[in-house]
C-alpha cells in the first residue's frame, strides 16, 4: 500500500513540475516578453527594460521559476495583470462556481449513462440497443456549442422557458437554478454520450464472456444475471474513463461557459491566455495538472477496488 | 428405474446463419440417455458435439437454431418451452459443466457465493442453509479447507480446483443429468485423472445420467458405459465402450483408432495411419454419408446417394451408419507391444545439458511482501543423441518450456552449461548467436493460429527464414520455397495464401517448413501437435518423424502427451517441478523400475482401451505453488511412495543405471522394480 | 479480429461497407460533404467573403440567399461550403499524423518495455487526461493560430490516445509465436515491430482514426468558436458560429446553419466507426 501512495505522491509532484516549468518558459522566456504584455504595444522600449528590471525579470529562468515555486508553495500565486487582485482570489472564486457546474452535471451524467448503457449492453442488437447506440452517437457528434445553440433556439428563443446566459449575477429575472438548466443539459448530453457508449460496449463483451454463459445455465433470472454477474465486471474499464470526465467538467466545458456566459474556470483561463495574463495562466494550469493526476490516481483506485486480480 | 429414457432426441436438426444464408450442422440426431447411465460423445473439432450440447440446454446464442426435432426430457419437448419454464430445468434437472473453468467463473465473486446462488434460486434456500450445502459440496469434491476456499476468488485458485468448483455448482441441485463438455481438455494429465476419478464417484452416489463430451477416446473410456462418435453432425456408430474398442465397425472409428498413438505403439512397428484428406466445410454437404469423400470403402453410389441412417446391428445395441457395415472385415486386435530393453552405442551427444538452473523474480505486487522467486529449472542434466529423437515429458510447470526458450536463445542460462555439438549457447541469447548457429538450431511452436503471422503469405514467411537463414538469391529463395513445401507435403501454390485459409494441420506444416530453411541439424518442436485434431496429429507426426530420419537432424520434442512420446521418441526425459525425475530410452522408461512420478503419470494416461484395468494411481493435491516447494524431493508432496522426512529435506541422489538409464530417487532401484513389476 | 474490411481486396472492401446501416450512411455523409468542398469554388452562388449590408434587411433564408446571410451581409450557404475545405482537410491531416506519432510510441512502449515503455506511458496518460483545451490555448495563444500550428497542436494531443491503443495491442502480440520465432531467425527489434507486429494492429486503429477526425472536426469548431481558430475573414464554421451566437434572438439561423454543418459531418464520422466496429465484430 504504502509502495503505491508513494507511487503516486511523487508521480504528482514530477507531474506538477514539469508542467508548471513549461508553462513557465513558454510565457516568460524573453526578459522583456512579460513587460511587454504588461504594459501593452504602446509603451516604449525604455519603460519596457525600466519595468523589466524593476521586476527583476532579467534574472536567469531557473532562478525566476525557482522563486516562483517557493512563492506558489506559501500560497502566493501572483498577481493578475488584468484584474489587478490576488490571483488566488480569483482562481478560487472561478473555481467554486465551476465545482457547482461540474458536481450538478457529473451526479446527472453518472447515473444516466450507467443506466442507459447496461440496458443496452444486456441485449446487444435488440431494439432498445440500436435506439440507444445511435442516439448516443449522434448526440456526442454535436460539439457543445452547437448544443447550446440547438437547446437556446428552442428553450429560449422560442419557448422563453429558459434565461440565454447564466452569469449568476442575480437581479437579471432568473433564479440561479434556472440559469443552470440549460448548460447542465448541454453537457450531460455531450458527455452522457460518449460514456454511454464506453459502457454499452463493455457490456456487450462481458456478456459474451463464458462466466455469463454459466449464469444463464445455472437458471438464475436475466435481471440476475445482468446485475449480479455482469455489470460489476463491465464497470471496470469504464470508471476509469468516468474519473477522467472530472477533468473534461472542470476545464474542459469552456465552451459552454461561453455560450451562456458563465464565470467558470475555463473560461477564466481561455481569456487569461488571450489577455496574456501571466501569472493566472501560470496558476490555471497548475490547478489543471494537479487535477489530472489526482483524477488518475482516482481511477486507479477505483480500478483496484473493483477487479479482485488486481489486488492480489 | 423406469424403461423410458431421460433423455430421448429425436430428429434433431440445427442450423446456424451465416452472411451466406442458413448452415445445417447437424442435419439430423438421433440419441437416447437413460437415467444413471453415462453416455460418451467424441468427434474431432467441429463435428457438432459442442453444438448438441448447447441445443440441449437451448444456448444456442443468436445465430444458432433448432429448425426440426424433439428433445424429450423427463416427459416434455425441450424445443418447445419459453424461457420461464426453461430456467427452472437448467441448473436444477440439467446442469453443464464446461471446458475452462477459469473464464466459466465470475472473476469478481468470491466461489462460496457464485455456488450459494443455485440452491437459492432454486430451491428456495435462505442464504445459512446454501451456505451449509454449498460447504457439503465443497468436501464431496475433495477441496481441501472448504471454508477458506469459499472465500476465494477464482482466479486464486488452480485450474483443478476450478473445476471442481463447476462441478459442485452442477451437481448441488442434484440434477437428473450432467452435461459435460471437455471438462478435463486443458487440465494436466495427473489432474485430470483425479477429476475423472471424481466423476465416477460422484456418479454412483448421485445418480445422475452423465453426457460427457469429448474429442478425447481414452478419456471417455474411463466415465462412460456408452460411446457415441459424431462426424461432421452425424452420429456415425454408438456402442457399450468394450464393444466400440473392441470392434469398431464405421470406417471413420477405425480410422480414428488407427490413428492413436498408445502406450504400446512405437514407430518402428506399427505406423500411425492418419485418415486422408480433412474434413470440409459444413456448407459443403452432398447427400449419403458425410465421410465418403474420406473414406478408404466408399462405393459410389450406395454410400453418396440418400441419408445413411444409424442402424442397429446384432443384438446388443451397438448402432453403425453404414451401409456397407456388413461387407467391411471385423479389424483384428492390434497387438501390443511389450516394452523390452533395448542397448544402442551412443556417439556424443549433440545437445548436452549439465546442471543448467533458471529462475524467475515474479511481478511485484501492489500489496505485501514479494513473493519467493520462482525455480523453473533446477540443476537440469540431460542428452540428446544424434539423428535421434529424445522427447521432454511433464505437466504445467515442469519447465519444459523454459529449457526450450533457454536452446532457442529467447532466455539465456543462470548457471550451468548448455553446449550443441560442443558450443556452448546456454549463455548466448539469440542475437549474441552467429548465423551459423541460428541455423542449426529451429524451432516449430505449438499454436497453429499463432505461429504465423497472419498478416504475411506463406511464401514470404519461409522465404525470409531462407532470407536470414540460409541466403541466396531471389531466385534461389523462390526455389527454396518450393522444395520446402513439397518435403512438408504441401503443392507449391500454398505459397501464395494467408494463414486464415489453411487449416491447422496445414498452418504447422508450413511452421515446420520454416524451421527447416537452414537446414538445421536440431530441431525443437515445443507441443507441436497438442492443438491439433487426432487425425491430424497423425500426419505431422508422421512427417517430422520422415525429417528426422531423411535430414539425419536430431529432434527435441516437448510434449505432456505420454503416448504420443512412446510412438515417437528415442530417448524420453521425464520432468517435474524443473528437474529431470527420469531419463532414458523410451523402452527403459517405459517399462519398470520407474520413478514414482513416471508410475503416476504412465497409470493417469486416459488409454482408449477399457481393458487395460491397470490399477490408477491417483496423486492427491495440486502441483504446489513456487513458495512451498520442499528443500529435498520436489515429488515429495504428493509421492505415493514417500519414505519419510529424507525426501522432504534431501534431495534426491540420481541413480545412474544400465544404458543411460537415470532415476533421481531415494528408493533404490531394485525395490521400485520389485513394487512396480506387474504380478 | 481484423475487421473483414481490411482483408479482402479493394472493391470487395468498399462492397462491405454496405452491410453495416450505420457505416453507409457514414460514408455517405462524408463523401457528400467531400464534394461539395471540392466543387466549393464552382457551386458557391456568391463569393464567401463579400459582404453585402443591404442583404441584411432580408437576412432570413429566401430565394436569393438560400441559407440567408450572416451579420455582414455574406451569403451563409458560400460560406458554409467553402468553409469546409479547411476543415476536411486539418482533420484528416492531424489524424494521419497522430496515428504515425502514436504508434511508433505505442510500438516502443508495448515491445520494449521497461524504463522506457514506463516513461512513454505516464506521460501519455497524463497529457490524455490533461483537458486539452488548456492546452489549445496554452499553445496557441502564445504561438499563433495558423492551419500548421493547428495541425501540429492536434497531433500533439492526439498521438497519445493512439499509443495506448497500439502498446495494448503490441503487448499481446508479441506474446505471439510468430515473433518468438523472428526472434530465432535474427530479425531486428525494429523490424519486428514494423513488420511483425504493426500490421496486425491495424484493425482497431482504423475504426479509431475514423472517430479522431470526427473528434477532430468538433475541436477544430471548438478552435473557431473560442476565437483561436483559423483567422478571419476566411470563413470558419466554429468562427462563424461565435461572431452571430449573440444575436439568436434575432436571428437564430445565422448560428443554427453552421451548428448544423459541423454536427452533420461529425455524425457521418462517428457513424462510420460503429459500422466498422460492428462490421469487426460479426467476423
Amino acid at each position: 500500500m504504502a509502495r503505491f501512495v508513494a507511487k503516486h505522491v511523487v508521480f504528482l509532484l514530477l507531474t506538477l513540475f514539469v508542467v508548471s516549468f513549461l508553462v513557465f518558459t513558454l510565457n516568460e522566456y524573453s526578459p522583456g516578453a512579460v513587460a511587454r504584455k504588461i504594459l501593452g504595444a504602446y509603451a516604449t522600449q525604455e519603460q519596457v527594460d525600466l519595468l523589466t528590471k524593476q521586476m527583476g525579470l532579467d534574472r536567469p529562468l531557473l532562478v525566476r521559476y525557482v522563486d516562483y515555486v517557493r512563492a506558489a508553495a506559501s500560497g502566493d500565486l501572483g498577481q493578475s495583470a488584468r484584474f489587478k487582485a490576488p490571483v488566488r482570489e480569483i482562481l478560487a472564486k472561478h473555481l467554486a462556481n465551476t465545482a457547482l457546474l461540474a458536481s450538478v452535471a457529473f451526479a446527472c451524467i453518472v447515473p444516466l449513462s450507467m443506466l442507459l448503457g447496461v440496458a443496452a449492453g444486456m441485449r446487444e442488437g435488440s431494439r432498445l440497443d440500436r435506439g440507444i447506440l445511435i442516439a448516443s452517437t449522434i448526440v456526442a457528434s454535436i460539439p457543445e456549442f452547437a448544443l447550446g445553440v440547438f437547446l437556446a433556439t428552442v428553450f429560449v428563443v422560442w419557448l422563453g422557458w429558459l434565461p440565454g446566459t447564466a452569469t449568476l449575477v442575480a437581479g437579471g429575472g432568473w433564479s440561479a437554478a434556472a440559469q443552470l438548466v440549460l448548460p447542465v443539459a448541454v453537457i450531460v448530453l455531450f458527455d452522457a454520450g460518449y460514456v454511454v457508449s464506453m459502457i454499452r460496449a463493455s457490456m456487450v463483451e462481458v456478456m459474451q464472456r463464458p462466466y455469463i454463459r454459466t449464469a444463464v445455465l445455472k437458471g438464475l433470472s436475466f435481471r440476475r444475471v445482468v446485475l449480479r454477474h455482469a455489470v460489476r465486471n463491465a464497470m471496470i474499464t469504464p470508471i476509469t474513463v468516468i474519473m477522467l470526465q472530472i477533468n473534461y467538467l472542470v476545464a474542459g466545458v469552456v465552451v459552454v461557459e461561453t455560450v451562456f456566459a458563465y464565470p467558470g474556470f475555463g473560461r477564466m483561463m481561455l481569456e487569461a491566455a488571450l489577455f496574456k495574463d501571466i501569472a493566472l495562466v501560470e496558476a490555471g494550469a497548475l490547478v489543471a495538472a494537479l487535477l489530472a493526476v489526482v483524477t488518475n490516481l482516482l481511477g486507479d483506485l477505483a480500478y483496484m477496488l473493483l477487479d479482485p486480480r488486481i489486488r492480489a | 428405474m423406469t424403461d423410458a429414457p431421460l433423455l430421448d432426441i429425436h430428429g434433431l436438426r440445427v442450423a446456424y446463419a451465416t452472411r451466406a444464408g442458413e448452415l445445417t450442422v447437424i442435419p439430423g440426431l438421433d440419441l437416447s440417455l437413460h437415467e444413471g447411465a453415462a453416455l460418451g460423445l467424441v468427434g474431432e473439432s467441429g463435428c457438432g458435439k459442442s453444438t448438441v450440447a448447447l441445443a440441449i440446454m437451448r444456448y444456442l446464442g443468436r445465430a444458432g437454431r433448432i429448425t426440426a426435432g424433439r428433445i424429450g426430457f423427463d416427459g416434455r419437448d425441450l424445443t418447445t418451452l419459453d424461457e420461464y419454464r426453461l430456467r427452472t430445468i437448467r441448473g436444477r434437472r440439467i446442469a453443464m459443466v464446461y471446458q475452462d473453468p477459469m473464464a466459466s467463473l465470475n472473476p469478481v465473486m468470491p466461489v462460496g457465493r457464485q455456488l450459494m446462488e443455485v440452491p437459492i434460486a432454486h430451491d428456495g434456500c435462505d442464504a445459512e442453509r446454501a451456505r451449509e450445502r454449498a460447504l457439503a459440496m465443497l468436501r464431496e469434491v475433495r477441496l481441501a479447507d472448504p471454508e477458506a476456499v469459499m472465500r476465494r476468488y477464482p482466479h486464486q485458485l488452480s485450474g483443478g480446483q476450478q473445476q471442481r468448483i463447476v462441478i459442485a455448482m452442477a451437481l448441488i441441485a442434484e440434477p437428473a443429468l450432467l452435461i459435460m463438455d471437455e471438462p478435463t481438455t486443458g487440465l494436466d494429465v495427473t489432474v485430470e485423472a483425479a477429476v475423472l476419478e471424481l466423476v465416477r464417484d460422484l456418479r454412483r452416489r448421485h445418480r445422475s445420467a452423465v453426457l460427457f463430451i469429448s474429442h478425447n477416446l481414452g478419456t471417455v473410456a474411463r466415465v462412460c458405459d456408452r460411446v457415441g462418435v459424431m462426424y461432421r453432425g452425424e452420429l456415425v456408430e454408438e456402442a457399450a465402450v468394450q464393444e466400440m474398442f473392441s470392434d469398431p465397425r464405421h470406417p471413420y472409428t477405425r480410422g480414428l483408432l488407427e490413428c492413436l498413438p498408445t502406450l504400446g505403439r512405437d514407430k518402428q512397428r506399427a505406423p500411425l495411419l492418419p485418415i486422408p484428406g480433412q474434413v470440409e466445410p459444413a456448407a459443403v454437404r452432398g447427400a449419403g454419408c458425410g465421410f465418403a469423400s474420406r473414406c478408404s470403402h466408399v462405393e459410389l453410389g450406395r454410400c453418396t446417394t440418400g441419408v445413411i441412417r444409424l442402424a442397429p446391428i446384432g443384438a446388443s445395441g451397438h448402432r453403425v451408419a453404414c451401409v456397407r457395415v456388413d461387407e467391411l472385415t471385423r479389424s483384428a486386435p492390434r497387438p501390443s507391444v511389450t516394452a523390452s530393453a533395448t542397448t544402442t552405442a551412443r556417439a556424443a551427444p549433440m545437445i548436452a545439458i549439465h546442471g543448467l538452473s533458471k529462475s524467475y523474480e515474479p511481478r511485484r505486487r501492489f500489496f505485501g511482501a514479494g513473493r519467493a522467486p520462482v525455480r523453473a529449472l533446477v540443476d537440469v542434466e540431460l542428452e540428446a543423441a544424434r539423428r535421434r529423437t529424445l522427447a521432454i515429458v511433464g505437466e504445467s510447470g515442469c519447465g519444459k518450456s523454459t529449457l526450450a526458450k533457454i536452446l532457442g536463445g529467447i532466455e539465456v542460462a543462470a548457471a550451468g552449461a548448455v553446449t550443441l555439438d560442443g558450443v556452448d549457447i546456454g549463455t548466448l541469447p539469440v542475437d549474441a548467436r552467429s548465423r551459423a548457429l541460428k541455423r542449426r538450431l529451429q524451432m516449430v511452436f505449438q499454436n497453429p493460429d499463432s505461429t504465423l503471422n497472419p498478416s504475411h503469405t506463406v511464401g514470404y514467411a519461409i522465404s525470409r527464414a531462407l532470407r536470414r537463414l540460409a541466403g541466396g538469391s531471389r531466385a534461389e529463395r523462390a526455389a527454396g520455397v518450393a522444395k520446402l513445401l513439397g518435403v512438408v507435403k504441401l503443392s507449391p501454390e500454398m505459397a501464395a495464401r494467408r494463414p486464415r485459409q489453411l487449416s491447422g494441420g496445414e498452418k504447422q506444416r508450413v511452421a515446420i517448413a520454416r524451421a527447416l530453411a537452414g537446414d538445421p541439424d536440431v530441431v525443437i518442436a515445443d507441443e507441436p501437435v497438442s492443438a491439433l485434431d487426432v487425425s491430424v496429429q497423425a500426419a505431422i507426426i508422421n512427417l517430422l518423424n520422415e525429417i528426422q530420419a531423411t535430414r539425419g537432424a536430431t529432434l527435441l520434442f516437448i510434449s505432456h502427451d505420454l503416448a504420443v512420446v512412446r510412438y515417437l521418441a528415442d530417448d524420453v526425459a521425464v520432468m517435474y517441478l524443473g528437474t529431470v525425475a527420469e531419463f532414458g530410452s523410451v523402452e527403459r522408461v517405459f517399462a519398470p523400475p520407474h520413478h514414482p512420478y513416471t508410475e503416476a503419470l504412465l497409470s493417469a494416461v486416459p488409454v482408449p482401451d477399457p481393458n487395460a484395468g491397470t490399477a490408477r494411481i491417483v496423486l492427491d493435491g495440486a502441483v504446489p505453488g513456487a513458495d512451498e516447494i520442499p528443500r529435498g524431493c520436489p515429488f515429495a508432496t504428493r509421492c505415493p511412495r514417500r519414505v519419510g522426512p529424507i525426501c522432504d529435506d534431501t534431495p534426491p541422489p540420481v541413480q545412474r543405471l544400465d544404458g543411460g538409464h537415470r532415476i533421481a530417487c531415494h528408493i533404490p532401484a531394485e525395490q521400485l522394480l520389485a513394487a512396480q513389476r506387474p504380478s | 479480429m481484423l475487421p473483414r474490411v481490411l482483408r479482402g481486396g479493394a472493391w470487395r472492401r468498399v462492397a462491405l461497407v454496405g452491410d453495416s446501416a450505420p457505416a453507409t450512411v457514414g460514408v455517405a455523409i462524408i463523401l457528400a460533404w467531400v464534394m461539395l468542398a471540392l466543387l466549393a469554388p464552382l457551386i458557391a452562388p456568391y463569393p464567401p467573403n463579400a459582404s453585402d449590408l443591404s442583404a441584411l434587411a432580408h437576412a432570413t433564408p429566401s430565394r436569393t440567399h438560400w441559407l440567408g446571410t450572416d451579420h455582414l451581409g455574406r451569403d451563409l450557404l458560400s460560406r458554409i461550403l467553402w468553409g469546409a475545405r479547411p476543415v476536411l482537410v486539418i482533420a484528416p491531416l492531424a489524424v494521419l499524423g497522430a496515428a504515425a506519432f502514436g504508434s511508433l510510441l505505442g510500438l516502443v512502449a508495448g515491445y520494449r518495455g521497461g524504463w522506457i515503455g514506463l516513461v512513454i506511458t505516464r506521460a501519455c496518460d497524463i497529457v490524455l487526461s490533461f483537458p486539452v483545451i488548456i492546452l489549445y490555448m496554452i499553445i496557441l495563444a502564445h504561438f499563433g493560430s495558423s492551419a500548421w500550428n493547428i495541425i501540429a497542436v492536434l497531433t500533439l494531443t492526439k498521438a497519445p490516445i493512439i499509443a495506448r491503443i497500439v502498446r495494448g495491442m503490441t503487448l499481446d502480440l508479441r506474446e505471439r509465436e510468430y515473433v518468438a520465432a523472428a526472434k530465432m531467425r535474427g530479425e531486428s527489434s525494429l523490424y519486428i515491430m514494423l513488420v511483425e507486429i504493426l500490421p496486425n494492429a491495424r484493425g482497431p486503429l482504423f475504426v479509431d482514426m475514423c472517430l479522431r477526425t470526427g473528434y477532430n472536426v468538433i475541436i477544430i469548431g471548438v478552435l473557431g468558436f473560442l476565437g483561436i481558430g483559423l483567422p478571419p475573414p476566411d470563413p470558419d464554421w466554429g468562427g462563424m458560429v461565435k461572431d452571430t451566437y449573440g444575436m439568436m434572438m434575432v436571428w437564430p439561423h445565422m448560428a443554427l446553419v453552421p451548428c448544423a454543418a459541423i454536427s452533420s459531418l461529425v455524425v457521418g464520422f462517428n457513424l462510420l466507426a460503429v459500422g466498422l466496429r460492428e462490421l469487426g465484430l460479426r467476423d
